[in-house]
């Protein structure tokens, strides 16, 4: 229902803007009084008054306003209005052509069927919003001292309201009270982002040690708070409390409207804005209108209709004035004179004539066009929507439209923006391989486990397709068994694959968690890792027994135990069990610990309390703490750490070491260890910590439970330890990591576990001065990360810290003066986090997999052939992208690769400029014609014709796409963004077949959409599935948003909405392709056909005296466009196929049909005028010449051309219709059946009605003239030959991509598939040899390679230039092959001073190789050759002080783990 | 159940909403192409060569006597000034013109298609209805009331120019002056006489017209139209309802009479011929013509070679095009034959 209110919601902004009015007097804050005091009143005094109450209103009108209202929207349209001058032109006597009330008809007849559609909405709008009003909700009444129940309506700001579990909230509340013993309630905010994990909120400070339950009646503070905002994330305020004391109010404590209360059984609180001011509420912007690119250019068309329309009005005028003329003084006894008996002199009858000629003509500007253009859009919405290609049935989705006028630029777009999380990839992220104290696991069992799943999806999609039966291989292992019966079972869906069944089935069992298919959970342990790791828990659990300190643990061993114990609890994840689903979840603290006080922290930590043995867990201490100490009258006293120190300080929990091994934990049990039969569950926020918890949990290191205090972990031998949750330093995009402060139930040590991205964590390790060991850990674990990145795995490093006493203390005071600070809390509180995150040590490191989506390769490959451009932006860092760009086909092997690294904006404007000139210099002058012959051997597709060259489509832009991808990084991307750069870098990008920008910010992301579309004037899709996605989505002509796993919010910004990426391949080739070719050919046949009808009366002026006079019927004149010719434009619009599903897809070239707009043209524009006016003048002189001499009356001669017209516009519709169905032939025939009618019906109704024509009985007697059908016969056929001429000659002669595309269609399926893959093999043979250009590069010798470097850098520093990252990689190489590559470093001519990098990789060393389970067992043949051969990186201090050179080359003597750039850390 | 429930959102697997309706596709293939190409345009000859013998049977007479030539026998009436004159058009017939004759009077230059002049008359006035006989419509204006302020019946321009020249036509036999009988029935349409043009229903007619007057240009009232036969006065009157019906274009020419009777059953038999013009109606002030046609007809209507040329064009093109067509594709040989 709530969900409801957002559809609904859409149009706040006229009643938004009057209550903003309202409120002008009130300054920057919104001060909020609880009603309850002001209850007797009534309201006069209440300093609520002026907010707005909880009563929604989205529709548009009332009763009385909707017609007013509604007319004054819709004259808006620059259109509407047009008519209606003309209209009510017709009414001025002097200039009137038509029968004024006639007139009116087709004006009326659009603007009442927009206003019946828009009443329909609104009467939709209204009853929704009354259901939402009458909702019921628990409000505190001070007269009967008790919560009553209440509309939603009738809440208003001020009002204590009182929720329970599964209750939506009615407005935004500030939490006051919560049965919950942590203060807290969870809420879930799927209406507004639709995340489906609970979020926590927390209790006021200042009411959350009230114990007893909370009293309305006691309450009377003041709050002070922002003024309504649509920002969901961000909320401020003060609350002050009677005695003074003011406490900050955090988006925490906020309560949203629409959000569900979860797991919570009462919360009570008070409303901040209601109704339309609440931040839901503001948040609904409807559907955005946005112009299509088609839309544009046919504006700039339609004005052209106007200056015809005018030039033919002008010229009919004078040709009037001197008709006029000519008679002088001599009155034909024809001519009529003016009212008052005088003559109009030439020039007034000639300005009146100009008026009654628009109103003649109108026609010209499609009134129709606009109405008929939306009713084609909404079909092909509904097309689109129907398409059973695009529905995904894992998840029961199919493709949404959210944008209803846009569907032809899908079929228009040039670049692809596109997320690499989420969008290429499934998000799935799962636990690959680690290295833990510098010694790599690499989890072959694993790997093998995954490469099944992918084995598995092709195996089955290939049963499917031969019949549909499911039979299995034997080979399939006892791992898998289980999986494909219950597979097996599922046999209903033909598109289903394997893991997607799989998923579904998972998603079925637990509905609400995210992160937990099969695939992420059931992770094969490493046998090594696992060994060690049984062998290191029994020698702690020996020890303990024998009460030996734990320290004399083998530091190897250590560091294991260590490492998953990290895994297991620095993390957010919350536990919860199948059986109880999410009854007692318990959720996160951001950036708060549970350390909430210093007397926490001396309760805590005194030596007494360590010592002396008691039995209370600290979580239940702290409860009875705080019932006990403080009543509900101390509610307001201030938690000030001196007064409440000597207090605590005599109740110390005490608790033994022993203590911390009881298996459980007395307050858990029996509720969450009754999870212990099910399974666990683990509901995470991100995907990374589900799977690193599952990796934890599969070495048996499983977490148990978690308490905002407390952490329980069942380890091998040991059973279950509570770790004591200090702290929690949540993880953030600034710091990239996240910590956990615990207490060690082993060692008893204060113990930091942090795991973060591996450049943030390098940094922070402790110098490896302190000892061999570390130094050789972090030396090999950074190897073995290069290792992972480049593998395109996701990698983590984990570390951990062990604090003093002391240290600690001195840390805590310090972070809880930042915990209470007011002002700049949030900033202290990163400070804070710095400061403890320091000296590390490392632990290990993980290396996640998130797996490609099912046919992401496949479909980049067709959409780069369709002509795509495609650019990736991730936040992900250099390594991993450039590997899944390898593993999705986005970056070739044969491809150069232009990577860009600088740290200061000079290094990136040189950058910039080398690179252009590498550019100009390799490619435009010395090979123009190889470059542009490897561009066009993709079109190779059409050589079978050898005549029909591959069109002038790809020059579309002066540059040409090379075989080149460009990396650039996060900070260059900010240089190059810059103003003054942004030339050169769209420069270098145009020319680069792909681009790939790494650790890319949001917003960076939208400025390059931005500057590629603002820039380059060329079409845009952003792709994306994350909140991070939105801006960019926005900013894009056309925003796709994946429904995936991240939440919904950036489907709600998007235009479109897929469940996969892979749909976008046939939401754009198939039905881009054809909404774009049927709504350019739908528009181009409507300005033909109107010009075409009104050239006829053009025609006849000429014959006329100029008058204005019309020998066309003036019904038919006004209803040829509404009825007669109305229908099969829209059926063709609809559903004309120019080439079928299939080709369009196996041919994706024939999607710069699109791009270059080949539809509809300027050009074609004229050329439909042209053929227009000539197929006017055939079926305007041949009934003229055909009937001179005779004795024909007006109209008797005039319907006859009517006649001829439709039929040869509905014929001229019929050559440019490619696909007939049934419905063409039944729309002609309707229509052509209903001109008929109409006429015979109109001219016999009324013998003296309309005049002037009067038309009775006309077509009664033309169909009895012999003539007539004669007429009929020849005129269509001759004012179409030519045009049936050209088509012919062009589809025989010369076809273009498109007709060649849909001769293919013709042919036999069977013949169709060999030409198509007859042509895919000259493809393929014109794309096999590398691109030429690479053989000018000669081998390079490796200490040629060394010096050359060098010198450059050298070149570099003399030119004052300070920073630039070089890296050159000579990736050709293996050590398994030997040095025999024939593919050196490759080397320009300017060569010495190039600072990009070219890698340059064989085919057969593509560096994402999926490990195919068998060579496996050496790590090098299976891993990405990136970061082995030589690999010299020179890097130029960013300060600029020094002016010394680091560069490192890599030691043979550790062998493949040789890349450097970990001490420099090049990218950031 | 639950099925069902999972699939909710599935969509229909229809042939239409999954734009897969069996559907023709035309293809503009030489192959198809140029056998039709030549197919269209045989018929098209065949038609065109129909349809211009048929016209080239028919025999046309036409005579100007607007009399702006000073040898032209109505030179004299072409004055303005003359009052009743009469003006007499010899011609000779070598051989027999058969019938049935019609015969036209044509007018050039004369923009009945005016837009203002076919606003201008007032249909309900025209169909009897007495109330428009004292108000006549807005439209009529000028030709609504006259200077005394009473409303002209019929009113408006159309009414008002109506062609009041008279022909009597004489076959000259032996010296003697032999009158050919015009058939003046039934040359208006059926439906313009019976059904939208009638008198009022009152006797004598000439009392529905009380208190009107006849329109400015007009010699006669319209009750008085033709005094040999009363039922063909008022608003049924044929000359009257053939004027009504304004011409298409400029020039144009409009029935007059029919020659069915008598001894000119079946035409007009070879001979001297003489037309007796009662020449009335001004055209020389705005450069028109007047003329006098004789002509017969035959299924198709009057004499028109265009529409036979046409045919024969249109199908010789079609026919050329082919060949066209058939050498380049011969000449490129293109392999969508294989």
């Amino acid at each position: 229902m709530a969900r409801e209110a957002e559809e609904t919601g859409m149009v706040t902004g006229s009643k938004v803007k009057k209550q903003r009015k309202k409120k002008v007097k009130e300054n920057k804050t919104r001060i909020v009084h609880a009603n309850i005091l002001y209850d007797h009143a009534k309201g006069e005094e209440n300093p609520n008054r002026h907010y707005a109450n909880n009563k929604i209103k989205t529709t548009k009108y009332t009763l009385l306003s909707f017609l007013p209202k509604n007319l004054f929207e819709q004259f808006h349209r620059f259109a509407n209005v047009y008519f209606v001058f003309i209209a009510l032109l017709n009414f001025v006597p002097v200039v009137n052509a038509f029968q004024p009330e006639l007139a009116l008809a087709p004006v009326v007849f659009i603007l009442s069927v927009t206003a019946i559609k828009d009443l329909w909405e609104d009467y939709r709008r209204h009853r929704s919003d009354k259901e939402i009003n009458h909702m019921d909700c628990l409000v505190y009444s001070r007269l009967e001292r008790r919560y009553v129940e209440r509309y939603w309506k009738e809440v208003r700001v001020g009002d204590f309201i009182r929720l329970r579990c599964n209750e939506i909230l009615p407005a935004d509340v500030l939490l006051l009270s919560s049965s919950d013993p942590d203060r807290l309630c969870h809420i879930e905010t799927a209406t507004l982002d639709g995340e489906t994990n609970l979020k926590q909120r927390q209790v006021v400070r200042s009411f959350f040690d009230l114990d007893c339950d909370f009293d309305p009646s006691k309450y009377n503070s003041i709050i002070e708070c922002e003024k309504p905002n649509n920002d969901l994330n961000r909320f401020r305020g003060y609350i002050i409390h009677r005695n003074g004391r003011r406490d900050g109010l955090y988006k925490e404590n906020l309560l949203l409207r629409g959000c569900t209360i979860r797991n919570t059984e009462e919360a009570v609180g008070i409303v901040i804005y209601a109704g339309h001011e609440t931040k839901a509420m503001l948040n609904n912007n409807g559907p955005r209108y946005k112009r299509s690119k088609l839309e544009r250019q046919m504006n700039v068309d339609v004005f052209w209709c106007v200056i015809i329309l005018l030039v033919m009005c002008l010229f009919a005028a004078v040709g009037h004035g001197l008709w006029m003329f000519q008679y002088g003084d001599k009155r034909p006894v024809f001519d009529v004179l003016s009212p008052e008996g005088t003559d109009l002199s030439p020039i007034l009858s000639a300005i009146y004539l100009f008026l009654t000629m628009i109103i003649v003509f109108q026609v010209l500007i499609p009134i129709s066009l606009f109405v008929s253009i939306e009713i084609v859009k909404i079909c092909q919405v509904y097309f689109i929507h129907q398409d059973m290609d695009l529905y995904d049935e894992e998840t029961d989705s199919h493709l949404q439209c959210r944008a209803l006028n846009i569907t032809e630029d899908l079929g228009q777009m040039q670049y692809i923006f596109s997320d690499k999380t989420g969008t290429l990839t499934e998000n799935k992220m799962v636990f690959r391989r680690c290295t833990v104290a510098g010694v790599e696991y690499s989890h072959d069992a694993n790997a093998r486990r995954l490469a099944m799943y992918q084995e598995m999806d092709s195996e089955e999609e290939e049963c499917m397709s031969h019949g549909g039966t499911l039979t299995r291989r034997d080979s399939v292992t006892s791992h898998q068994s289980a999986r494909v019966v219950l597979r097996s079972q599922s046999t209903k869906s033909h598109r289903r694959t394997g893991s997607r069944a799989e998923a579904k089935r998972a998603s079925i069992l637990s509905k609400h968690t995210a992160f937990s298919s099969p695939m992420e959970k059931d992770i094969t342990p490493d046998p090594q890792l696992l060994d060690k790791v049984n062998e290191c828990s029994s020698q702690l659990d020996f020890m303990r027994f024998h009460s030996q300190p734990m320290s004399q643990l083998p530091s190897d061993l250590s560091d294991i135990i260590d490492f998953f114990i990290a895994l297991t609890i620095c993390n957010t994840v919350v536990v919860s069990s199948p059986n109880q689903p999410r009854q007692k979840v318990r959720m996160r603290f951001e950036l708060k610990s549970p350390v909430k006080t210093i007397e926490d922290f001396i309760k805590r930590f005194t030596p007494s309390r360590l010592t002396s043995g008691s039995n209370s867990s600290s979580s239940s201490s702290l409860i009875t703490n705080r019932s006990s100490n403080r009543g509900c009258s101390s509610v307001l006293s201030s938690p000030s750490a001196e007064s409440t120190l000597t207090k605590l300080d005599e109740e110390r929990p005490a608790r033994g070491l022993e203590h911390a091994f009881s298996p459980v934990p007395p307050n858990y049990e029996g509720k969450t260890w009754a999870a212990e039969e099910g399974e666990l569950r683990y509901e995470a926020e991100s995907p990374d910590e589900a799977a690193l918890v599952y990796a934890a949990r599969a070495y048996k290191c499983s977490l148990v439970g978690r308490l905002p205090d407390q952490v329980t972990v069942e380890l091998p031998h040991l059973g279950k330890l509570s770790f004591e949750l200090l702290h929690t330093l949540g993880f953030d995009s600034t710091r990239k990591r996240m910590s956990v402060v615990v207490r060690h139930p082993l060692t008893d040590q204060i113990t930091v576990y942090t795991k973060g991205a591996d450049s943030v964590i390098m940094d922070l390790i402790k110098p490896p001065s302190t000892g061999k060991r570390q130094r050789k850990i972090v030396y090999r674990t950074q190897n073995y990360l290069n290792l992972y990145a480049a593998d395109g795995l996701r990698t983590l490093c984990i570390a951990k810290k062990i604090l003093t006493k002391e240290e600690y203390a001195c840390w805590l005071q310090r972070h809880l003066e930042a915990e209470t600070a007011i002002q700049g809390r949030e900033e202290l509180l990163f400070e804070s986090a710095l400061r403890l995150e320091t000296n590390l040590q490392l632990l290990g490191a993980t290396g996640i997999e998130d797996r490609l989506q099912d046919g992401v390769p496949e479909t980049i490959a067709s959409l780069r052939k369709a002509g795509l451009q495609i650019w990736v932006l991730t936040g992900d860092k250099q390594e991993t992208a450039i590997n899944i760009a390898y593993a999705c086909k986005l970056l070739e092997p044969e491809e150069e690769i232009l990577t860009l690294n600088a740290d200061s904006q000079e290094a990136c404007a040189l950058l910039l400029e080398e690179s252009l000139h590498y550019i100009q210099a390799k490619f435009l002058c010395t090979s123009t014609d190889q470059a542009a012959k490897t561009f066009h051997s993709e079109f190779a597709a059409f050589d079978i014709y050898p005549s029909s060259p591959p069109s002038s489509s790809s020059h579309t832009s002066p540059f040409t796409v090379h075989r080149l991808g460009l990396v650039i990084d996060g900070r260059t991307l900010a240089y190059a963004l810059d103003k003054n750069l942004e030339d050169k870098f769209l420069a270098v990008a145009r020319s680069c077949r792909s681009v790939l920008c790494c650790r890319s910010t949001p917003l960076q992301k939208s400025m390059v959409v931005k500057l590629v579309r603002n820039k380059l004037k060329v079409m845009t899709l952003a792709i994306g599935d994350g909140a991070n996605d939105v801006s960019m989505i926005q900013v894009a002509d056309v925003g796709v948003g994946i429904s995936g796993q991240e939440g919904m919010q950036a489907v709600m910004a998007s235009d479109f909405a897929l469940p996969r990426f892979q749909y976008l391949q046939k939401l754009l080739l198939v039905h881009g392709h054809w909404c774009y070719s049927r709504l350019a050919n739908m528009i181009l046949y409507f300005f033909y056909k109107n010009a075409m009808f009104v050239a006829l009366i053009f025609w006849y002026q000429f014959y006329c005296g100029f008058s204005g006079s019309a020998m066309i019927d003036q019904w038919y004149l006004i209803f040829f466009n509404l009825m007669f010719s109305a229908f099969p434009q829209l059926i063709t619009g609809t559903l004309d196929k120019d080439v079928s599903a299939e080709t369009l897809q196996q041919l994706p070239q024939l999607y710069m049909n699109g791009q270059n707009s080949e539809e509809y043209k300027p050009y074609m524009f004229w050329m439909n005028m042209i053929d227009a006016f000539y197929q006017s003048l055939v079926c305007f002189f041949l009934p003229y010449f055909a009937y001179a001499d005779s004795d024909v009356d007006l109209f008797t001669w005039g319907t006859p051309i009517t006649t001829l017209a439709l039929f040869t516009i509905l014929l001229h519709l019929g050559i440019e219709t490619k696909t007939w169905t049934w419905m063409n032939w039944a729309s002609i025939t309707f229509s052509i059946a209903l001109f008929f009618t109409v006429a015979l019906c109109y001219n016999a109704s009324c013998p003296t009605c309309y005049s002037p024509s009067n038309p009775y009985w006309t077509m009664q007697r033309l169909l009895q003239d012999p003539l007539f059908y004669m007429l009929c016969v020849i005129t269509p056929l001759a004012a179409l030959l030519p045009r049936y001429f050209y088509r012919a000659c062009q589809g025989t002669l010369f076809p273009s991509p498109v007709q060649v595309g849909r001769q293919l269609d013709k042919l036999p399926s069977e013949t169709r598939r060999n030409i198509l893959s007859l042509s895919r093999v000259k493809v393929g043979a014109q794309l096999g040899p590398k691109p030429p250009f690479l053989s000018l590069l000669k081998p390079f010798p490796k200490d040629y390679n060394h010096k050359d470097q060098k010198s450059f850098s050298n070149s570099k520093t003399a030119q004052g230039c300070q920073g630039p990252v070089l890296q050159m990689d000579n990736v050709g190489k293996s050590h398994q092959k030997g040095q025999s590559s024939p593919l050196g470093v490759t080397h320009s001519k300017k060569g010495l001073s190039d600072p990009y990098t070219f890698v340059s990789t064989e085919i057969d060393t593509l560096p994402y190789t999926k490990e195919a389970p068998g060579h496996t067992g050496d790590w090098i043949t299976s891993t990405p050759l990136l970061t082995q051969g030589d690999s010299v990186q020179v890097t130029l201090p960013p300060a600029g002080g020094s002016q010394c050179v680091t560069y490192k080359r890599n030691s043979e003597e550790t062998p493949g783990l040789d890349h450097t750039n970990w001490n420099i850390s090049p990218f950031f | 159940m639950k099925e069902q429930q999972e699939t909710a959102n599935r969509p229909d697997n229809t042939a239409f909403t999954q734009q897969r309706l069996p559907a023709w596709q035309p293809m503009l293939s030489a192959g198809i192409v140029i056998p039709g190409f030549v197919i269209i345009g045989l018929a098209f000859i065949g038609i065109g060569i129909a349809l211009f013998v048929t016209s080239q049977n028919i025999q046309v007479l036409e005579r100007d006597y607007t009399g702006v030539e000073n040898n032209s026998p109505c030179f004299k009436c072409s004055d303005p000034s003359t009052k009743n004159c009469v003006c007499k058009l010899d011609f000779s017939l070598d051989k027999l013109f058969e019938g049935p004759v019609f015969f036209y009077y044509g007018l050039s230059n004369y923009f009945q298609n005016y837009r203002k002049y076919g606003v201008s008359r007032d249909d309900r006035q025209l169909s009897g209805r007495l109330d428009n006989f004292q108000s006549p419509d807005e439209g009529c204006v000028p030709y609504q009331y006259d200077a005394n302020n009473k409303p002209i019946v019929p009113c408006g321009s159309v009414a008002n120019s109506l062609f009041n020249d008279t022909f009597k036509l004489y076959q000259i036999v032996n010296g003697a002056r032999k009158l050919v009988p015009f058939d003046g029935k039934g040359i208006a349409w059926w439906t313009d006489h019976n059904v939208k043009y009638r008198n009022p229903s009152i006797t004598p007619l000439k009392n529905a017209f009380n208190g009107t007057v006849k329109p400015t240009f007009w010699s006669k009232p319209a009750y008085e139209l033709d005094p040999s036969d009363p039922a063909n006065n008022g608003f049924v009157n044929q000359d009257f309802l053939v004027w009504m019906r304004r011409a298409a274009l400029p020039d144009f020419r409009k029935l007059y009479r029919r020659i069915t009777e008598g001894d000119y059953k079946n035409g007009l038999p070879a001979g001297n011929y003489s037309l007796e013009i009662a020449y009335n109606y001004p055209v020389l002030d705005f450069d028109g013509r007047k003329k006098v046609v004789f002509s017969n007809v035959s299924w198709m209507g009057g004499k028109n070679q265009f529409l036979g040329i046409a045919y024969l064009v249109i199908g010789s093109l079609c026919v050329v095009m082919s060949i066209v067509m058939l050498i380049v594709y011969a000449k490129f040989k293109f392999p969508d034959e294989e």
